[in-house]
């Protein structure tokens, strides 16, 4: 046997500890930060998911910072999530919302009994849209500054918590 | 008092071990006679330890919330069983029990390894001590489970939900004493290469323990994917989570080790490679209990986030690891290889088992610390998943099926007759069985489609050792091979019958509504509340049906109080030719119930086959203990005749 392959356990063993030393010296992050931040947003045009209001598109994202959230009437944390959405926007937030694979009539049911803070909702039936966000579930929220570009992606419901983190993040992307 | 005990025991081991491993460097250095001497100590060391385990029992039973590892770990409220089992539960128990079972095998190497040169004896005992060393000063310093609370709570935290179940009695210990004796492999390893005696009588002197481990490692990961499958509700029976990949490699090593082993026994050939492989294996275990305590990889298992645990245990895996390779590095050219064999043999055959188990071993540990190296080197996040393991270690894993039913038939040294043509019969059987999948499967992967094909292949070419002989006579060693390898064919068709044919339903139901899966239809009747000593549940009734009578299958949501934690307890009934496997989930508002529903045709071959490949270790641990009392025997008859 040749003395390179003798130490050759040794030496990949040294490997594995300096990679091993690295990690615990820098422990993992484990916030998710989307591919799309600092991107502008797909071009997209939903129709309206309800007769009373405009659907959403992405020529709509324009002007001042937007809070774009995708909810469901069938999701159970967005029952909770959508009144964190109205204090957001009691306090001057723009909501607007993309429907994920729903009904008219359960939308409109889901907001007359929940409360109802969106400007604008697009009804996204196949969820062609929420994959081109890069949203993988409902509730998700992304926060668009005015010249359409994502600024941040928020996953899970937004919570009570949450509020001065989003108004804060608002105030950066103005 | 009682905690006490246990800390002084500790403490009294720890002296013991430091002065087990000095007798072996005086023992080493001069030619003193220290082995009964070393021997004695090994083994009250192991009672010491053992000792220090049993106070840690005794602690839990009393539910004494005086001691900190109770209180974070129990509650009075909860069931004696999980009390007890709740010790080992927990970072600082589960590595006290790892201990436990690392000084008790050493004290079985003194008491037990009579055969081999005693210098090597020595030098193994040597080595285990330090091994011991260095994890007791990881208790002692790091994690004192003895640690006490004044003034003492009157009520604990309670247990983990997901860990009050019967499989935490045996998944931690069965797979301890199957990580941990592999320790032994490794310090006669190491003590082989300290004295530089590496022959066939060592091997020999190795193999029980290797093959020992090897049974508990089986035992442990078949049980422990069970206890996954229906405890987690996820109805899979291997996520490549990286904990589980830590209790995969030091089998996949242990496996390629009882193999060459079984070479240098017979014909004193492959020293180097297995000394090579008996210092990877419990080297797999040490990383494992790294990567599961350290929290560096992220994992369902990791309890215990604690850089300076990590820390300390790194440090522990570099100088054991380190001081191993870098032996085999100097002592290696001294080896000098045995037997020559020709390229048809049992030998190359079993080379080529080898070879494959590496590189296996190679991709598992490479998909398992991949994201981990690309992090470093450039960055960027990523995971590696069932995906890459299944394409790149499936087919490997099918081609090996396919050898192993020919390496058996294989004589030692040089094979002249025609070895093929007694795999006739079961080469048909692998050929119906593929013809059989495509008209009656066409819609399979390939992977399951090949598994099958092989699976019927192997459980008829791995009885052919024992056709053409009178089995009875066999022996005892070559029925557990048998039985080992029919059992890999076994679990094998239950894999890529579950991969293949496994029918999934998700739905929202509202009772009195029907859904089909597979052969079923299954139709949610109502759901209820139920309510055990320490947890709250809905239970919801479910009845299937299938031509035949109906059965009624109740999966709970469970809300354990202490500490606040949902599970999900699944419904599974067993048929002959598969498992109904439902679950459970949240109502909606509307008064559905989330149902989610699996029919798995076979499943169960894979811890039937799992389970009948232990008992094939068993065998052959059998056959070859009791060989070699025959052999004593005879010998001592022979030496006063």
């Amino acid at each position: 046997m040749s003395r390179a392959v003798r130490f050759a356990p040794l030496v990949l063993l040294v490997l594995l500890l300096a990679g091993l030393v690295w990690r615990l010296a820098t422990p993992e992050d484990t916030t998710i930060h989307s591919k799309l931040e600092g991107r502008p947003v797909p071009a997209f045009a939903l129709p309206a998911a309800l007769p009373t209001k405009p659907g959403l598109g992405s020529a709509d994202l324009t002007g001042q910072p937007r809070l774009v959230n995708i909810f469901a009437s069938w999701c159970v944390p967005c029952i909770t999530e959508v009144r964190v959405l109205q204090q957001l926007k009691n306090r001057g937030v723009v909501v607007d919302g993309i429907a994920v694979r729903d009904r008219r009539e359960d939308v409109a049911n889901f907001l007359a009994q929940n409360g109802d803070p969106y400007e604008r909702i697009g009804s996204d039936s196949q969820s062609r849209v929420q994959i081109a966000l890069g949203s993988s579930g409902v509730p998700e929220s992304f926060i668009v500054d005015g010249n359409g570009v994502i600024r941040d992606q928020h996953i899970g419901p937004i919570e009570a918590t949450d509020v001065p983190m989003i108004l804060s993040k608002l105030e950066q992307a103005r | 008092m009682i905690a006490e005990t246990g800390l002084a025991a500790l403490w009294l081991a720890t002296a013991l071990a430091a002065l087990q491993f000095v007798l072996m460097v005086v023992a080493l250095r001069t030619e003193v006679a220290v082995g009964r001497a070393m021997r004695s100590i090994a083994v009250v060391q192991g009672a010491l330890t053992l000792l220090s385990f049993a106070m840690l029992l005794l602690v839990f039973a009393r539910s004494d919330m005086s001691v900190a590892l109770v209180f974070e770990n129990s509650h009075s409220a909860k069931p004696f069983i999980y009390k007890v089992a709740g010790a080992w539960g927990n970072h600082e128990g589960s590595m006290l029990l790892w201990v436990t079972v690392l000084s008790v095998a050493g004290a079985c190497l003194g008491l037990l390894s009579r055969r081999t040169s005693e210098r090597t004896v020595v030098a193994a005992l040597g080595s285990q001590a330090a091994l011991a060393l260095g994890f007791y000063a990881f208790l002692l310093i790091a994690s004192n489970p003895f640690a006490r609370l004044d003034p003492a709570p009157a009520e604990g935290r309670g247990l983990n939900p997901l860990l009050q179940d019967p499989g935490l009695a045996f998944h931690p210990p069965t797979l301890y004493l199957g990580y941990v004796g592999l320790s032994v492999a490794f310090s006669l390893a190491v003590g082989a290469l300290l004295t530089g005696q590496v022959d066939s009588r060592l091997a020999r002197a190795m193999r029980p323990w290797v093959l020992g481990a090897w049974i508990f490692l089986t035992l442990g990961s078949t049980g422990g994917s069970y206890w996954a499958y229906y405890e987690l509700g996820w109805g899979g029976w291997w996520f490549w989570d990286p904990v589980e990949n830590a209790s995969l490699m030091p089998w996949l090593a242990a496996t390629a080790l009882l193999h060459s082993i079984s070479v240098l026994a017979a014909r004193g050939a492959l020293k180097a490679w297995t000394m090579m492989l008996a210092v990877i294996a419990f080297s797999m275990s040490m990383v494992g209990t790294f990567l599961v305590r350290s929290g560096v990889l992220t994992s369902v298992h990791a309890f215990a986030i604690d850089p300076e645990r990590g820390t300390f245990l790194l440090a522990l895996l570099a100088i054991y690891v380190g001081a191993a390779f870098t032996l085999f590095a100097l002592r290696g050219a001294t080896l000098k290889e045995g037997a020559p064999f020709e390229l048809i043999s049992r030998e190359t055959g079993l080379v080529i088992n080898n070879l494959l188990l590496s590189v296996v071993l190679g991709i598992v540990f490479l998909g398992t610390l991949y994201p981990l190296f690309v992090e470093a080197v450039s960055g960027e996040k990523l995971s590696v998943g069932a995906p890459y393991f299944n394409s790149v270690a499936g087919p490997l894993a099918l081609v090996l099926t396919g050898l192993v039913g020919i390496g058996p038939l294989l004589a030692w040294r040089r094979e002249q007759r025609p070895v093929l043509k007694r795999l006739t019969v079961p080469a048909l059987l692998g050929a119906t069985a593929l013809v059989m999948t495509i008209i009656l499967a066409p819609g399979i992967g390939i992977l399951p489609r090949l598994g099958l094909t092989l699976a019927a292949y192997l459980a008829a070419a791995s009885i052919l050792p024992l056709i053409g002989r009178n089995p009875l006579r066999a022996p005892l060693a070559t029925w557990g091979m048998v039985v080992a390898h029919f059992g890999l064919a076994i679990a094998l068709a239950g894999m890529a019958a579950n991969a293949a044919f496994t029918s999934e339903r998700l739905a929202v139901v509202k009772p009195g509504e029907t859904l089909s899966v597979g052969p079923w239809l299954v139709q949610l009747q109502g759901v209820t509340p139920a309510a055990g000593k320490n947890w709250t549940a809905i239970e919801g009734e479910l009845r299937a049906t299938r031509g035949e009578g109906p059965v009624t299958l109740k999966p709970q949501t469970r809300y354990f109080s202490d500490p606040p934690t949902e599970t999900n307890e699944a419904a599974i009934d067993t048929f002959w030719n598969g498992q109904l496997y439902t679950v459970i989930g949240k109502p909606d508002p509307w008064g559905g119930w989330q149902v989610r529903l699996w029919w798995k045709p076979f499943v169960t071959l894979i811890w039937v086959g799992g389970a009948l490949v232990a008992l094939g270790g068993a065998l052959a641990f059998l056959g070859h203990v009791w060989l070699r009392r025959r052999r004593e025997r005879q010998w001592r008859r022979e030496l006063y005749a």
